[in-house]
C-alpha cells in the first residue's frame, strides 16, 4: 500500500516549486520559507509573495541515506542535505555529483535540476532541484 | 481540571508477531491491563487508540471503531490518535482529558503497532510521513537520515565524539535483559554498536531502535472511581502536556534543540508543581541514540551540549541521579511506534507501584517523554505516586 | 535557404554529464583489441539524469548568455532519439522548469542526431516570419549502446541548446543561411518496441554520413555564394572521430578549421547534441567576424547545413555561462558494472 501510481494530481500541484525552486518572502517582516508558506512561519501575517531563490548556498548538515524508502532504491545509496542558500533561507535537497567522503559541512553548492523519482515503471517522473558542488 | 489516576497496564512482549495481527496485540494488551486493574470491560466508557501507519502499512483505519468492537465493547466512545511516533504519549494526553474534562469516569487507553507486516523498504516510506511528504520525504531521505543530520550537526558544534552519544545503545541494551517485554534482553558492547553498519551516515545500525510490533495499554479513571477501588495507593497523573515544534528541520531555531520537549516539559514541570531535581525516574524516546543525549537536555536535566556527560559519567543508572530508560529505551525495549507512548508510560508505573524489572528506589514521581518526528510533537506524561 | 528576415543566435549553451568510461575499459570487457577502439572515452549520465534534464541546464545557459528573460522566448523545440517518455513531450518540463509556460509554441521533434539542428532550422522559420521573437532549440541524448556492439565504444550523452531570435548587434552570431539534405536511407533505426537500435555497419559510412553532409554543404554553399575559404571553422556530426575528418578532407577544409568543433574523441557520441555541442566550443573560442560552417547527420537519413558568423558580443557573452570546456574537464571514471547501472542495461 504506498502512494498511489496514479497520484499525479498531488505532484503536478507542486510542480513549479520543485522545479524552479520558488520560495516565499513576507511581505511584512521580510524573512524567506521554502516550500512557499500561506501564513508567515516568523511574524505571522497572511500576506506572502512567491519569488526565485537564490541558486547556490553551503552544506549546514548532511547525511548518506543507506536504507531508502521503496521508490528511491535504485538511487541508493544517496546524500541528502540540509543546505543554507545564499539569502538564508534553508532547503532539504539532494547532493549529487558528488561522492559522500567528498562532502564536507560548509562546503558551497549549486542548484541543479533532476531526476528524483518515478511513481512506478509505468507512471509518471517527478523531478525537482538538487545540488551539486560548484562548477566554476 | 478533575484528578485523574493511572489504575492498571498490560503489554505484549515486542517482537516480530508474525502470527498476532493488530487486533490481537491490542486485545492481548487491553485485557491485561483490564485485569491489573480489577475493573471489568464493562466498566470502560471511551478507548483511544495510539497508531502511526495502520492505514499504510495494513490498509485498515478507523482503529477505534475496530478495536472497541473486538474487545466487544462497541458503543463506547472511541478514536484512532495518530502523531507520528508520538502517538501514543498524545493518545494517553487525549485519555487524560476525557477523564479529566469530567465527562467520562474510566477510559482505556492503548498504542499498537505491527511493523513487520511490510518489508524495510515499505516501512522506511511509512515513517517518512511523519515529515513533510512533498518537500522531505520527496528528496528520498529516511527518518534516520534525518536524524542522521541532527547527530552530525551535534557533534560538529559541540566536538561531541559519536563513541561518546552511542553509549545510550548499551545503555538500554544493560537495562532490557531484565525486561519480560523488551523486544531485545541482551547486553552489547561499544564496539559491537560501532561496527555496525551505517544505516544513514554517522548514524549505525545499533544507534536504532528496532523495527517490531507491540501493544501496551493502561486504563485511567476519575477520583470518585479510582476510590471506590479501595487501594493503599494510588498513581495520579500529576501532568499531561503535548506540544509542537515546526515539522521539519528546515524552519528549526536551533537543529539541536527540540523546542517542542522544552515548552511540553515546562508547561507539565509548572502543572506538576515540580522541578526537574524531584524526578526519581524518565522514560525518554530514544529512537536514535542523539536523541537520547538531546532529550535529557531539552528536559532540563542538563545544558546543551553535555547531555551526553550524564550518560558517559554514569549518572543515569538505577542508583545514579537521573534513572533513565529502565526498561531498556526504544533501541533494546522496542518500538513499535505508534505504542510507544503508551509503553513508556506503563515503564513508569511499574516503577511508581514497586514491580519493574529494574526497580529505582522509592520511585515517587516519574516522567514519559514521547516524541514524534524529528520533535515535530512532543508529549509529556508526569506521573506521581500518593496516598 | 535564407529567411526572409535575418535571425541571429541571441544565447547558446551546452551540457555534459560528468561521467566518462573508457573505450579500453568497454573493450576489456568483451575482449576486444584495445587498439581497435574508435575512441578514447566517452560520456555517461549520471543516475538522476536523463537528456530532460540535460536539456533544462544547457538551456539556462543559453538563457545566461542571451540575457533574455525566459518570457520572452516563445518556442520551445526539443529534438531527441533518447526522451524519457515515449508520449509526453520533453519541451514542456523544459518550459516549465524554466519559467517560458504558458505563451508558447512547444514540441519534441525525432530524426536521429539531426533532430536539434532540425529544431533550430524551425525555430529560425519562427523567428523570421515574426510569429515570435525568441525560440529556443535545443538537441540532447542519452544515447543507448547495444552491449557489445560497435556504437556501445561511442554512444554517449550530452545537450546543447541556442536560443534564436532577430538579427542584432545583441546577437553573439548571425545564422545566414540554412540548407537540408533528405533521401529515405536506413542506415541506422529503432523498431517500436526495441530498446537498442540497429544499424547497418558499413552502409552508414558512404551512403549514410558522406553522401548527405557532402551535399548539404555544397548546396549551403552554393546557395549562398561561398566557397571554402570564406570559413574559419567547420563542425559537422561526429559519430567518432575519423568520419569528421574524413569529410572535411572530401570538402577540401584543411585540419585546423575541424580541430575546434571536434569533440567526440574525449566524449563521445552525443548523438542529436553532437553537431551543435561542437558549434558551442567554437562559440566559446571564435572572434567576431569569423564564420563557421555545421552540417549536421541524421539517420533515415539527412542533413542541415548553416552558415554562421560571429559578432562582437560574442566577447561579452561567451564568459556569462560554463564553457563547454568546462564541462569536459569535469570528468570522473566509472568501470563497466557502475557503467551498465547507470544506464539502465540491467533487468531489475
Amino acid at each position: 500500500m504506498s502512494i498511489p501510481a496514479s497520484s499525479v494530481p498531488r505532484s503536478w500541484r507542486e510542480r513549479i516549486v520543485k522545479y524552479r525552486l520558488i520560495g516565499s518572502k513576507c511581505s511584512e517582516c521580510g524573512k524567506t520559507s521554502y516550500p512557499p508558506r500561506n501564513i508567515c512561519p516568523y511574524c505571522g501575517s497572511r500576506r506572502q509573495e512567491k519569488f526565485d531563490l537564490p541558486r547556490r548556498g553551503k552544506v549546514l548538515s548532511y547525511t548518506v541515506i543507506r536504507t531508502p524508502p521503496r521508490d528511491f532504491l535504485e538511487y541508493s545509496p544517496f546524500i541528502v542535505a540540509l543546505i543554507e542558500l545564499e539569502d538564508g533561507t534553508r532547503v532539504l535537497s539532494q547532493l549529487t555529483d558528488v561522492e559522500p567522503d567528498e562532502v564536507s559541512t560548509g562546503m558551497a553548492v549549486e542548484a541543479v535540476f533532476r531526476r528524483y523519482k518515478e511513481q512506478g515503471k509505468e507512471g509518471i517522473i517527478e523531478y525537482g532541484i538538487k545540488f551539486r558542488p560548484l562548477i566554476k | 481540571m478533575n484528578k485523574v489516576y493511572l489504575i492498571g497496564g498490560g503489554a505484549t512482549k515486542i517482537g516480530e508477531h508474525w502470527e498476532k495481527s493488530l487486533r490481537d496485540l491490542f486485545v492481548e494488551a487491553a485485557l491485561k491491563a483490564v485485569d491489573s486493574a480489577e475493573i471489568s470491560l464493562k466498566d470502560i466508557e471511551a478507548v483511544y487508540v495510539g497508531n502511526m501507519s495502520s492505514g499504510e502499512l495494513q490498509g485498515q483505519e478507523h482503529l477505534g471503531s475496530l478495536m472497541a468492537t473486538w474487545l466487544g465493547i462497541p458503543g463506547v466512545a472511541a478514536a484512532k490518535v495518530e502523531a507520528a511516533c508520538a502517538s501514543g504519549g498524545v493518545a494517553f494526553h487525549q485519555a487524560y482529558l476525557a477523564v479529566a474534562s469530567g465527562l467520562y469516569d474510566c477510559v482505556l487507553v492503548g498504542g499498537v503497532e505491527k511493523m513487520t507486516d511490510a518489508i524495510i523498504y515499505d516501512v522506511t516510506a511509512a515513517l517518512i510521513m511523519a515529515d513533510d511528504y512533498e518537500y522531505v520525504a520527496f528528496t528520498g531521505a529516511s527518518f534516520v537520515g534525518l536524524n542522521a543530520i541532527v547527530y552530525r550537526y551535534y557533534m560538529e558544534k559541540f566536538g561531541v565524539k559519536q563513541e561518546d552519544i552511542a553509549l545510550f545503545a548499551v545503555h538500554d541494551h544493560k537495562y532490557a535483559v531484565k525486561n519480560p517485554y523488551a523486544q531485545y534482553q541482551f547486553a552489547v558492547s561499544l564496539e559491537k554498536v560501532l561496527e555496525s553498519p551505517n544505516v544513514a551516515d554517522p548514524i549505525k545500525l545499533f544507534e536504532c531502535a528496532p523495527v517490531g510490533d507491540g501493544s501496551a495499554a493502561l486504563v485511567i479513571c476519575s477520583e470518585d472511581f479510582a476510590k471506590k477501588l479501595g487501594k493503599d495507593f494510588l498513581v495520579q497523573v500529576a501532568a499531561s502536556t503535548v506540544a509542537t515544534d515546526t515539522i521539519s528541520l528546515t524552519n528549526r531555531r536551533d537543529l539541536a534543540t527540540l523546542e517542542a520537549t522544552v515548552k511540553a516539559a515546562n508547561r507539565a514541570y509548572r502543572i506538576a508543581k515540580i522541578s526537574v531535581e524531584d524526578i526519581d525516574v524518565i522514560e525518554v524516546h530514544d529512537a536514535f541514540t542523539i536523541l537520547g543525549v538531546l532529550h535529557l537536555e531539552d528536559l532540563g536535566f542538563a545544558e546543551k551540549g553535555q547531555g551526553w556527560k550524564l550518560l558517559k559519567e554514569g549518572e543515569l543508572e538505577k542508583n545514579a541521579k537521573i534513572p533513565t530508560n529502565m526498561s531498556g529505551g526504544l533501541k533494546a525495549r522496542g518500538h513499535p511506534v505508534g505504542s510507544t507512548g503508551v509503553y513508556q508510560i506503563f515503564d513508569i508505573y511499574l516503577q511508581l507501584i514497586g514491580e519493574a524489572p529494574n526497580q529505582v528506589d522509592s520511585a515517587e514521581i516519574g516522567l514519559a517523554q514521547s516524541v514524534g518526528g524529528v520533535g515535530g510533537t512532543v508529549a509529556i506524561n508526569i506521573l506521581r505516586r500518593v496516598k | 535557404m535564407k529567411p526572409l528576415k535575418k535571425v541571429g543566435i541571441a544565447g547558446y549553451g551546452a551540457y555534459i554529464p560528468m561521467y566518462r568510461i573508457k573505450d579500453e575499459e568497454i573493450a576489456r570487457v568483451w575482449g576486444r583489441d584495445v587498439r581497435r577502439t574508435p575512441i578514447q572515452e566517452k560520456s555517461v549520465p549520471g543516475i538522476d539524469e536523463d537528456s530532460l534534464t540535460f536539456s533544462v541546464e544547457a538551456a539556462q545557459n543559453a538563457i545566461l548568455r542571451a540575457k533574455v528573460s525566459p518570457q520572452e522566448i516563445e518556442a520551445v523545440y526539443v529534438g531527441s532519439e533518447s526522451p524519457p517518455y515515449a508520449v509526453k513531450p520533453t519541451a514542456t518540463v523544459v518550459a516549465e522548469a524554466l519559467g517560458i509556460t504558458p505563451r508558447l509554441i512547444a514540441i519534441d521533434m525525432e530524426f536521429a542526431c539531426r533532430a536539434g539542428t532540425t529544431a533550430m532550422q524551425s525555430v529560425m522559420g519562427l523567428v523570421a516570419s515574426e510569429m515570435i521573437k525568441y525560440g529556443l532549440a535545443i538537441g540532447t541524448d542519452t544515447a543507448q549502446g547495444r552491449p557489445q556492439d560497435e556504437l556501445e565504444y561511442t554512444a554517449a550523452s550530452g545537450a546543447a541548446a541556442f536560443i534564436l531570435g532577430p538579427h542584432n548587434s545583441e546577437n553573439v552570431a548571425l545564422i545566414e543561411g540554412s540548407y537540408s539534405y533528405v533521401t529515405d536511407t536506413p542506415d541506422f533505426w529503432r523498431r517500436e518496441g526495441e530498446f537498442y537500435p540497429m544499424h547497418s555497419f558499413r552502409f552508414t559510412g558512404e551512403p549514410a554520413y558522406f553522401h548527405h553532409i557532402y551535399h548539404a554543404a555544397i548546396g549551403l554553399m552554393e546557395s549562398l555564394g561561398l566557397k571554402n575559404s570564406d570559413f574559419d571553422y567547420v563542425v559537422f556530426h561526429q559519430p567518432n572521430v575519423k568520419f569528421p575528418l574524413k569529410i572535411a578532407k572530401l570538402l577540401g577544409f584543411s585540419a585546423d578549421k575541424i580541430k575546434d568543433g571536434l569533440l567526440t574523441g574525449i566524449i563521445g557520441n552525443t548523438y542529436a547534441a553532437a553537431s551543435m555541442i561542437g558549434l558551442a566550443a567554437v562559440l566559446d573560442k571564435a572572434k567576431p567576424g569569423e564564420r563557421i560552417l555545421m552540417v549536421s547527420f541524421g539517420s533515415g537519413a539527412g542533413s542541415d547545413a548553416f552558415s554562421i558568423i560571429v559578432q562582437d558580443a560574442i566577447e561579452e557573452k561567451r564568459n556569462l555561462a560554463p564553457l563547454v570546456e568546462d564541462y569536459i574537464k569535469r570528468k570522473k571514471y566509472v568501470d563497466y558494472a557502475t557503467y551498465v547501472r547507470l544506464r539502465r542495461k540491467l533487468r531489475r
